[in-house]
């Protein structure tokens, strides 16, 4: 199959289009500044901190925006989360950690075992025998050390490598489990009530698929090493991420479909759960939180303090 | 042809003529969750194999 814009040879097709590498790689960037653009993702004035793993999303979402910050002059750095997940983790750091070197990026590790005293390997032993899952309890406290580095770093923006086939995925997640909540907090800016100690966290990748991110990693030659947690097929998600797979090769744009109808109703469910929760401040590590004491530390007590 | 699957990192003989597209079917991979590359290039679906080709399925699922 030929490239729909030139005569060279297509290395990727989507929606009736096909792209050789040059326009593969014009088309991504184009879509990723777009998404930065329409949504106001990054301004000149802000310091950008990007949640970088090391995979193949992190690397490319660093990459785009690096490209865009130097383009307009905006202040960035990344910043690592190790959680401890030995023989996956430790290799996407050694990829973070020579791309940063290669194009002069800034980065940042904070670790598990520094913040909390354990890897999560260790707390996933204690997680389970207590009846939580592995991914319940690594969000929550990733997410925690995410916001808290950002924020102690003077970040005002934080980036993930969130695309479209998560977005998607959170949606379905959050219809099945009835949680329209929980679906208000998404989109392509996350949250849905401003607080000082919060970092809002942007998605320029909103619009990109896994494929396209590899397709991309791979052309720019990348190092990425194929990483897929352990953990992941003890998760609810593993399973919508498959049946969701199953519908884009029956509809093609099936994924593209749900986050453009979601885009459509986000605004209504953004005002409708936009008082409904009042944040107060953890009594214990004092970040933003619904209750009194903050998940990440009632985690910290169950999971941390023997 | 050797195919490597990196998702099982295995590495298999397939010793059939046919498109990218039948490869899929015959080893019941879901074409979205894919890149396939042959000789160091990447392919798209309709592209002939043969048997002299190496092939890689690379997978576009990652994280947690």
């Amino acid at each position: 199959m030929k490239c729909s814009s030139c005569s060279k040879k297509a290395v990727y097709s989507s929606q009736g289009r096909s792209y050789c590498k040059d326009h593969f790689l014009n088309y991504f960037e184009r879509k990723i500044f777009r998404t930065i653009r329409k949504f106001s993702l990054m301004k000149h004035e802000d310091k950008i901190c990007v949640a970088a793993s090391g995979g193949k999303d992190s690397l490319a979402v660093l990459y785009m925006t690096m490209l865009y910050c130097k383009k307009y002059k905006i202040d960035f750095f990344a910043l690592n989360i190790d959680e401890g997940i030995a023989d996956y983790r430790d290799h996407t750091i050694k990829d973070l950690e020579t791309f940063c070197k290669k194009y002069d990026i800034t980065y940042h590790i904070i670790s598990f075992k520094e913040k909390f005293g354990y890897t999560l390997d260790e707390l996933i032993k204690k997680a389970i025998k207590k009846g939580k899952k592995p991914c319940t309890v690594c969000g929550i406290l990733r997410r925690t050390l995410l916001n808290r580095g950002a924020r102690e770093l003077g970040a005002t923006k934080l980036v993930t490598g969130h695309n479209l086939d998560d977005e998607s995925q959170a949606y379905l997640m959050n219809l099945f489990l009835g949680s329209m909540k929980h679906s208000a907090a998404l989109g392509p800016v996350t949250g849905f009530n401003s607080n000082n100690k919060f970092v809002p966290r942007i998605k320029p990748l909103y619009f990109i698929s896994e494929k396209e991110t590899r397709l991309f990693a791979l052309l720019k030659g990348f190092e990425v090493h194929f990483s897929e947690c352990p953990n992941i097929n003890l998760s609810f998600r593993a399973k919508v991420r498959d049946k969701l797979n199953q519908l884009e090769l029956l509809r093609e744009g099936t994924k593209n479909g749900i986050v453009n109808a979601f885009l459509e109703v986000l605004p209504d469910l953004k005002e409708k759960y936009k008082n409904t929760k009042e944040f107060s401040y953890c009594k214990r590590c004092g970040d933003p939180c619904a209750g009194e004491i903050c998940n990440a530390c009632i985690l910290e007590e169950e999971l941390c303090q023997e | 042809m050797k195919v490597f699957i990196e998702k099982e990192n295995k590495q298999i003989v397939f010793d059939k003529e046919c498109t990218a597209k039948e490869l899929l079917v015959e080893l019941n991979i879901n074409p979205t969750t894919v890149i396939l590359v042959k000789n160091n290039e990447t392919i798209l679906l309709d592209e002939k194999l043969s048997k002299d080709d190496e092939i890689k399925i690379l997978s576009v699922v990652s994280g947690g």
